[in-house]
């Protein structure tokens, strides 16, 4: 179907089947219930998963594919997000132009720095895009505060413009983003039992474009150009002795990433008006790069889960504190339950980086292809049938 | 199109499965979101929940600390819990110690990082997760401004914690966010005389400020403030946010014929650059045949604690201080005091008067209605908070009161005594026209 073979369809309808119903997957425990604090059902949290799912997919088309480590990607998803709120300010409060140019600018902005970087490989190229996307953040955060509103950020105001929307602003609101009058935090609840779930606009809109990346992604490792960009990461030094000159393949790759990283700004800024400059600080870049590793680089589905396994710990273990754990502990004696509470007390609430550095060092160690080879790993431990054909997509290889 | 084994009659029973699926929420008499009440995240049940998103990591780790003290302090005072604190001095005497309108107070915290986008981030789960009918905290005016606006969109009061930014209530204000704190125009408005009085009139000041709103507006009030009275600014420099070395910006101070340093730091910042501007010597320094002098606009005792010896005989401004002597402030720092073992910061004190405001604010009202709850702060006058007579004002929800001009302490007695209050300036001498920066409040946004 679509033009992919079994394989890739099946893992596509996995995608979609898990965007769809995401909202049931990420609320299974009753909403009164001690686990409902695990609960990750909210608007903000899914639209995140799925937005930065879409980062870590377009930065697994560069590193997954060619090998080239970028560690600057945050400054195309900053420029993304600055473009989309100018777009919302200046223009319209509809949500389309906003994602359409600051995918562009994006793409236009990765040209650039790819143009200059490209010219270096391995460690020399990652230092370059580092460079860039540090001096892309000190820009925004300071010289250029009058375009990005400075460390502040750059939010929606009462009196812009917004020339296609008119007396828009007559109600003493912002208006807040839409797709042609459904506004992106729109959200219906529905009640079952104990449980609750939550469909938001702007989740399955980021949800479908998410889709979308995912199949163009898919299309690209399977397509001729993807296959010169695998071989570009086995030996260039070959490829380039054979008469090939593999730089406006690493250069395509590398405007595409840019535009899937523009495409995530964008979107984030739909669902939130608001760019803020330490989108584009080295930590963010980092967090891509952690993405795509964790769930398992140059596997299609791995920085996807990559990028929601990272973005749940920041979002639920950083929330768990010391008030929760004693609830969780009350049933013991005092002074056990004080005692766990004194050990597990580093590594929940702002102690969460730590608990994800540990999960990081383990899945390195002792999972290098990330995810995506644990999952493969516990299928194999319970399929019947030995399975003989190796599939195009089991390339669960560490990147180099 | 390869095969695959996805057949016609398959994929008809999936689709009759999932349409059916799909349509069964109909079946289930659905509740729009929040539509029942009116407003966003109408309290069902026996409890209310508030949302305290406070820096528990970066630059204003020390203040989001004792702002979350505060507050777990203000809920258990409203739900009967403790002494009672300051409501038994408030003036108003909505508040009986049963929770708000008679639902037991619950509360949900959050880190902020001292960044706008996770600051929004941790209220959103706030709002949308845990049902959170108010959100307070920030320290950081950056943050402040950014989860204010997030509040007006999403229909939530927002209770503005330590933000000193003219910008919170001026030309960022929010018809739903309200600010108990002063501002830098107050500051600057303080300052000026004492500084006169103190460092003559012919001073040349120079600069640092950190490199975001506050900083700005902290400085722009300094110097507007001060070259009234006849000093010159020689230079302003700006320091990013995150910096934590500050020898490279105190360097060329002394060289630029500058005899007054003005900081505008808080916070972890400040306690870094004053630390870097003592060991370059700038106290004991000689310029233009005076004393070298430094000048923290905006003051507080975690502050002088970081800073140590460095703040003796330093001029600032603050909120408010634990050492003053009304009956409010006694109470508040007695039973803080008590709960914690050392007296409280402004940070505090602002973050824990908020919360009562917000809760009495409520039980006039009669609703956890927004609207409601705005209008019943709007032109609210009370006493008994520890500022003296202070008003809500109605045209930019700025509280006005008096300011306190504090100076460090040569010889303290112990080591919260750190700051001895040189002037309280009063209120009518800092307040100005509502106008003066701009902006717009809009109308108040219930959400749903």
């Amino acid at each position: 179907m679509f033009g992919l073979n079994a394989k890739d369809t099946r893992l596509l309808l996995i995608v979609i089947g898990l965007v769809v119903f995401a909202p049931f997957l990420m609320n299974p425990f009753p909403t009164d219930s001690g686990l409902a604090q695990f609960n990750a059902g909210y608007p903000d949290l899914m639209q995140r998963f799925v937005i930065f799912g879409i980062f870590a997919i377009g930065f697994n088309i560069l590193f997954g594919l060619t090998g080239y480590l970028s560690f600057g990607h945050a400054a195309f998803l900053g420029a993304g997000s600055y473009a989309a709120v100018w777009m919302l300010k200046l223009l319209t409060i509809n949500v389309i132009p906003a994602i359409l140019i600051s995918t562009l600018v994006a793409g236009a902005f990765a040209l650039l720095i790819g143009f200059i970087s490209l010219r270096r490989s391995g460690i020399y190229f990652s230092i370059l895009t580092l460079a860039f996307a540090q001096m892309a953040f000190a820009l925004a955060a300071s010289v250029l505060t009058p375009i990005t509103g400075g460390e502040t950020g750059l939010q929606t105001a009462l009196n812009d413009p917004r020339i296609l929307d008119g007396a828009a602003s007559g109600t003493g609101n912002i208006p807040a983003p839409a797709l042609f009058g459904l506004e992106m935090r729109d959200s219906w609840d529905w009640v079952v039992g104990g449980w609750s779930f939550t469909f938001n606009a702007g989740y399955y809109l980021a949800g479908l474009f998410m889709i979308g990346a995912f199949y163009l992604s898919i299309l690209i490792f399977r397509s001729p150009f993807g296959l010169m960009l695998k071989a570009i990461k086995t030996n260039q030094t070959r490829l380039n002795y054979t008469g090939l000159n593999s730089r406006p393949y690493t250069l395509a790759a590398f405007v595409i990433s840019g535009m899937y990283a523009g495409l995530a700004g964008g979107l984030m800024a739909s669902m939130d008006p608001l760019a803020g400059a330490e989108r584009m600080q080295w930590t963010a870049s980092g967090e891509v790069v952690l993405m795509a590793i964790l769930g398992g680089a140059g596997t299609l589905i791995g920085p996807v889960l990559g990028a929601g396994f990272i973005k749940y710990f920041e979002n639920i273990f950083s929330k768990i504190n010391d008030n929760v754990l004693h609830q969780w502990f009350a049933f013991m004696p005092d002074g056990i339950e004080n005692f766990l509470v004194t050990i597990l007390h580093p590594f929940v609430g702002k102690g969460w980086h730590l608990t994800l550095g540990l999960v990081f060092m383990l899945v390195v160690i002792f999972l290098p292809g990330g995810l995506v080879e644990g999952g493969q790993r516990i299928g194999r431990l319970f399929s019947r049938k030995k399975k003989t054909d190796d599939s195009p997509n089991a390339d669960t290889k560490p990147a180099e | 199109m390869s095969k695959s084994n996805f057949t016609r009659r398959g994929l008809l029973k999936t689709g009759a499965l999932a349409g059916a699926g799909l349509s069964a929420p109909t079946l289930f008499s659905p509740v729009w979101a929040d539509g029942h009440a009116g407003y966003t995240n109408a309290p069902a049940g026996g409890t209310v929940t508030l949302g305290f998103n406070v820096p528990q990591s970066g630059p204003y780790a020390d203040e989001g600390a004792d702002e979350l003290r505060a507050y777990e302090l203000a809920v258990e005072h409203l739900n009967g819990g403790g002494d009672g604190g300051m409501m038994n001095t408030f003036s108003s005497n909505a508040l009986k110690g049963n929770g708000i309108l008679g639902k037991k107070v619950e509360y949900v915290t959050g880190d902020t990082q001292t960044k706008p986008d996770a600051a929004r981030a941790s209220a959103k789960s706030m709002i949308e997760k845990d049902g959170a009918i108010m959100i307070t905290g920030g320290s950081s005016s950056g943050v402040a401004v950014a989860v204010q606006a997030l509040c007006q969109e999403a229909g939530i009061i927002f209770m503005a914690g330590l933000t000193h930014s003219n910008d919170t209530t001026g030309k960022d204000k929010k018809a739903n966010g309200f600010r108990h704190f002063f501002n830098s125009y107050m500051s600057g408005a303080a300052l000026a005389p004492i500084l006169g009085a103190n460092y003559g009139k012919d001073r040349k000041a120079y600069h640092l400020t950190a490199d975001y709103n506050w900083g700005y507006t902290t400085e722009e009030a300094v110097r507007t403030s001060t070259e009234a009275m006849g000093w010159e600014t020689v230079a302003a420099v700006k320091t990013p946010l995150a910096q934590t070395d500050f020898k490279d910006y105190v360097a060329p101070v002394l060289q630029s014929g500058a005899d007054v340093l003005v900081l505008n730091h808080y916070g972890g910042n400040m306690v870094n650059s004053l630390t870097s501007a003592v060991q370059f010597g700038l106290r004991e320094a000689q310029a233009n045949g005076k004393n070298f002098e430094i000048i923290v606009p905006l003051y507080s005792r975690l502050m002088a604690k970081g800073a140590g010896e460095n703040v003796k005989g330093i001029f600032g401004s603050t909120n408010w201080h634990w050492s003053l002597t009304d009956e409010g402030s006694k109470a508040f720092v007695k039973s803080f005091g008590t709960k914690y073992g050392f007296p409280p910061s402004q940070a505090a004190h602002t973050c824990y008067v908020q919360t009562l405001l917000y809760a009495d604010a409520a039980e006039r009202a009669g609703t956890f209605n927004p609207c409601g709850i705005a209008e019943a702060l709007e032109g609210f006058e009370f006493d008994g908070m520890g500022n003296g007579k202070t008003l809500y004002r109605a045209e930019d929800h700025q509280c006005f009161k008096d300011v306190l001009v504090v100076k460090g302490k040569e010889n303290p007695t112990s080591e919260f005594d750190l700051l001895e209050i040189v002037e309280v300036t009063p209120a009518a001498q800092v307040t100005y026209d509502a106008s003066i920066f701009g902006g717009d409040l809009g109308t108040c946004n219930p959400g749903a």
